[in-house]
């Protein structure tokens, strides 16, 4: 599954792509609107960089079924003989790989423009390493309850974006007690759980949401 | 053997069909018929559990096939309205991935011949968007050809296809059923099938 995805995604590199520069061009404004203010700057950094990560990421959401959906291909993975659940999973992993590692690889570049120290950069990417997957993974919820409804896109950031706020509170949190001295152990050490939860259970309520969509 | 008991189902608030029972015993066809809009796909959807009913149950040698989860699912093979063809993958790929996932036999030479019978190996490089409906057709049931499981769950399967596919689906159903195979299709055109065939009507 992880595999046919990441085809499908190689052959479709445009759409990567589009995902990457948005996630460079969003966070890049801000240090026009704001001015060159470098202490200014350093404070909203790790702010900037996560919440443009959570729209980025939110933004490739919408393909993650809605593809399979159209072309009949969800309904064959609904009649496999195989658990659900873990197509699900392999689905996201491919999202995440497509989706959330580049903005993972991205990421320092841009904190360099905000003039973040190199622990707080370090740190950053360790904090959308941990925190990206657990958006793919909330995020499939949404996407498959959406599926097939009008004005999804708008319905699925309304339902995954509260979802989102701890991710982004200990996200940025890290990188903040970082530079400011504190060390972001802590803030990691929850997002990492965050992630083990996520990976548990999302892939279960997907599941479930894609048979409710479908039915 | 396949049965169905007291089938209801409901859209929104219109009742599209109540009281549909069934039952398929290996080597028999059973042709669904009905006038467009009467729930020939909701039934068969029903049937692969995509939908739930909102009465009666689908049994599966008189076990309810929700029991048995994806043991039931392992034996049955559905080909839907829609191709489940990915654009994008060339069709020995899209093939590939339906074995995997159903556990089918999943070697290149397997896959080759299902393809090469309908005619569909010389566009083995291509991928699929440029091929026209019928062959994204030919591909998508060259599915059956490599299955193992005893149902079939065809949707309109003969749609698009040429009277070349036609014959070559019409041999392969037909082969299936002399192997006590069982299908369950929904067609409007008259495609004689030798064997046991059994008539459904539905509503309207």
């Amino acid at each position: 599954m992880v595999r046919r995805d990441l085809t499908l995604v190689m052959r479709n590199r445009a759409d990567v792509a589009t995902i990457l520069f948005f996630f460079v061009i969003v966070v890049s404004l801000f240090p026009l609107g704001v001015g060159p203010e470098m202490n200014i700057l350093r404070t909203i950094a790790p702010g900037v960089v996560w919440v443009a990560a959570l729209l980025a990421s939110m933004l490739s959401l919408g393909r993650m079924f809605a593809a399979d959906h159209a072309d009949g291909t969800l309904e064959q993975l609904l009649v496999a003989p195989a658990p659900l659940a873990l197509l699900v999973l392999g689905k996201v992993i491919a999202h995440w790989l497509a989706s959330g590692v580049p903005l993972v690889l991205m990421a320092p570049l841009l904190g360099l423009q905000f003039g973040l120290p190199a622990d707080g950069l370090a740190v950053l990417m360790v904090s959308l390493l941990l925190g990206t997957p657990v958006l793919s993974l909330v995020g499939a919820i949404g996407a498959a309850l959406t599926l097939g409804v009008r004005g999804g896109g708008v319905l699925v950031s309304l339902l995954v974006l509260p979802l989102y706020i701890p991710v982004l509170i200990f996200g940025a949190g890290a990188v903040d007690a970082t530079v400011s001295g504190l060390g972001g152990q802590a803030h990691l050490s929850i997002l990492a759980a965050m992630l083990v939860l996520a990976g548990c259970f999302t892939p279960w309520a997907t599941a479930a949401a894609l048979r409710i969509s479908l039915d | 053997m396949l049965e169905a008991v007291d089938l209801e189902c409901v859209r929104g608030d219109r009742r599209l069909f109540a009281g549909v029972g069934l039952t398929v015993a290996p080597g028999e066809l059973l042709h669904v018929r009905g006038p467009n809009g009467s729930g020939k796909t909701t039934l068969l959807r029903m049937l692969c559990g995509l939908v739930k009913p909102v009465a009666g149950e689908v049994r599966w040698a008189g076990r309810p096939a929700r029991e048995l989860g994806d043991g039931f699912l392992a034996l049955l093979t559905y080909v839907g309205h829609h191709n489940a063809i990915k654009d994008e993958l060339t069709g020995p790929e899209n093939l590939l991935v339906h074995a995997r996932l159903c556990g089918a036999p999943d070697d290149a030479a397997t896959l080759s011949a299902a393809l090469e019978r309908l005619g569909m190996k010389a566009y083995g490089r291509v991928p699929c968007k440029v091929l026209s409906a019928g062959q994204k057709r030919r591909t998508a049931l060259a599915r059956l050809l490599i299955s193992r499981s005893p149902l079939w769950i065809l949707d309109e399967p003969f749609n698009a296809l040429d009277v070349g596919a036609v014959a070559t689906l019409q041999q392969a159903i037909q082969g299936h059923l002399q192997r006590d195979g069982m299908v369950v299709l929904t067609t409007h055109q008259d495609v004689p099938i030798d064997g046991a065939v059994k008539t459904l009507h539905m509503g309207a």
